[in-house]
């Protein structure tokens, strides 16, 4: 494996040194780090994009004596690495970004909840934090702060996408099946093991590393009004560059592909397998939660590829990974995977392929949590932004 | 199963239920001890961290069958995994998925008649910047063409 850290912004990749964050934190008071927080705009960086400072701050002013801080590193989106370029190469600031948080809603403990799939990073990952025990960055009264305790386990995942759900995460941790919760109650008042509790994505601790050194205004100077700071994008497909890249919230698809290197693109599948599908005529829009959003997953096609063998990857996946509790999801992701088979081998009607469309429409409101509300989310963009290519003769069936 | 293997494993689940301690969420790293240990959970071992755990063998069971790297059967000595998804499958996925099915003379899902190796696909493995990747193990290979995957099974032990 190699490295594959392609452009280091600003941002993120500002200067940073070990234990420099926790350091600034412990001096501040919890408030003045939640006003920091609040002022740099950071939205969560898994994809959502709940405000982190509210987040927080409900953990923090749950009543409790005991609380948790879980990092959510069960990067299982398709086209999602930015985390393991994080974890490998950068886990200060992630860490970091974990004992402030533990900090600042009053817990003692952290857990970092490491998808299956990247067990190779564990020995490193472990000797960092046995490092950071080393220096008071972990353990007891951290850097020298009395009464505050602090530390941090790895827990591993056993390859289950929905397990990236932050409530599924929780029921993992809890030795449970992986399925998602009914919410209210929120993990902020009842999480892991019905304790406060606030899960945040790997890439939103780093954040926070930064701007408590550097500041919230500094931060929010970062990208557009809405999307405040950088993002880190996990970029593949078809692309003389892939890699992680850093880019400030607003920067348009297609100033995105020339920096990549991408000849003639078709789609941009932007968040992933369950984000949406952008044809050529619109990368002129904006990466950001405004527009746009992602977790980072940017996958280029080129015009040699086939969007319904795109589309038929994609819902392959939802089929295995859809946990199977919540009706919509478990049927529904089957049926619009048959859907695209008969397109596949033309017994489809144009009748059934628009109650099939619906169908989807159920499911994002039907469906009891992300998985299966943003599954249907390509089916519907393929279908309709490439109709022409998948019904009209030049792909499906028909394809070249 | 022999009564010396039945006390071998009870001991050795004991010990894993002292190091992470009786409580509910101490399951999940139990199993995946048992699983990394003995390539998959036999119902003897189940039944017994059931015991230790003071939970019903089902609820045991149910967990084991809800995650794909745990299983209930016993698998080759090397899992084998290669990534299904959009940027491999595109990078050439398939050629080397065929090259390693006619090099070994299995198909995916199958464990070799020396019980070395079993083949699965996985999703996404997060190396979708340096497709078509394979996991041996825990170990991640990526840049994969057919001929170099070929050498990469041909070294599993």
């Amino acid at each position: 494996m190699e490295k594959k850290m392609k452009r280091k912004g600003t941002v993120i990749f500002s200067e940073y040194t070990r234990g420099e964050g926790i350091k600034k934190a412990l001096q501040k008071s919890r408030e003045d780090i939640l006003l920091e927080i609040r002022e740099s705009k950071l939205k969560g960086r898994g994809g959502a994009g709940f405000p982190t400072a509210t987040k927080w701050m409900l953990t923090a002013a749950a009543k409790s004596d005991v609380k948790y801080v879980i990092c959510n590193a069960d990067e299982g989106e398709p086209g999602t690495f930015k985390d393991r370029v994080l974890l490998l190469e950068y886990p200060e600031l992630v860490f970091d970004g974990m004992v402030i948080g533990g900090y600042v809603i009053g817990a003692s403990e952290g857990i970092l909840y490491l998808r299956g799939e990247y067990e190779y990073m564990l020995k490193s990952l472990e000797d960092y934090l046995d490092a950071m025990r080393k220096d008071n960055l972990l353990g007891k009264n951290i850097a020298g702060k009395k009464g505050f305790d602090f530390d941090i386990k790895i827990r591993l995942g056993a390859g289950a996408y929905v397990c990236g759900e932050e409530t599924a995460l929780i029921e993992s941790l809890e030795g449970h099946r992986g399925e998602a919760r009914n919410r209210p109650p929120f993990p902020v008042n009842r999480g892991f093991l019905h304790k406060p509790t606030t899960v945040n994505n790997v890439e939103t601790f780093a954040s926070v590393s930064h701007i408590v050194v550097k500041g919230g205004q500094w931060y929010a100077k970062h990208g557009t009004d809405k999307s405040s700071g950088s993002k880190l994008f996990s970029i593949s497909g078809d692309c003389e560059k892939p890699g992680v890249y850093e880019l400030p919230w607003g920067t348009k698809i297609s100033e995105l592909l020339e920096l990549v290197g991408a000849k003639d693109t078709k789609a941009v599948q932007v968040g992933g397998a369950s984000g949406t599908c952008i044809p050529k005529s619109q990368f002129d829009r904006i990466l950001g939660y405004e527009d746009a959003a992602t977790g980072g997953s940017i996958m280029i096609f080129n015009e040699s590829r086939n969007m319904l063998h795109v589309l038929k990857n994609f819902m392959e996946f939802f089929v295995e990974e859809s946990c199977g509790q919540c009706t919509p999801c478990r049927i529904g992701n089957t049926k619009l995977l048959e859907g695209v088979e008969m397109i596949e081998n033309g017994t489809y009607t144009f009748g059934y392929i628009n109650k099939l469309k619906d169908l989807g429409k159920t499911m994002q409101v039907a469906s009891k949590c992300g998985l299966g509300q943003s599954s249907p989310n390509s089916f519907i963009s393929i279908l309709e932004n490439f109709k022409d290519e998948i019904f009209n003769g030049n792909g499906g069936v028909h394809g070249k | 199963m022999l009564v010396l293997e039945k006390n071998a494993l009870t001991d050795e689940i004991e010990k894993l239920v002292l190091k992470y301690g009786t409580s509910r969420s101490s399951l999940l790293p139990i199993l995946q001890d048992i699983q990394r240990e003995h390539r998959y959970i036999s119902d003897f071992a189940q039944q017994e961290v059931a015991r230790l755990l003071d939970i019903h063998p089902v609820e045991v069971n149910s967990v084991i069958s809800f995650y794909a790297f745990l299983n209930t059967t016993p698998k080759g000595k090397n899992i084998v995994r290669l990534c299904q998804t959009i940027s491999c499958d595109f990078q050439g996925k398939k050629a080397v998925a065929q090259a390693i099915e006619r090099e070994l003379g299995i198909s995916f899902g199958q464990t070799t008649k020396d019980n070395k190796i079993t083949l699965e696909y996985a999703n996404c493995l997060g190396m979708c910047d340096q497709g078509p990747a394979l996991l041996v193990n825990d170990k991640v290979y990526s840049h994969l063409t057919p001929e170099k995957a070929v050498q990469i099974i041909s070294e599993i032990k």
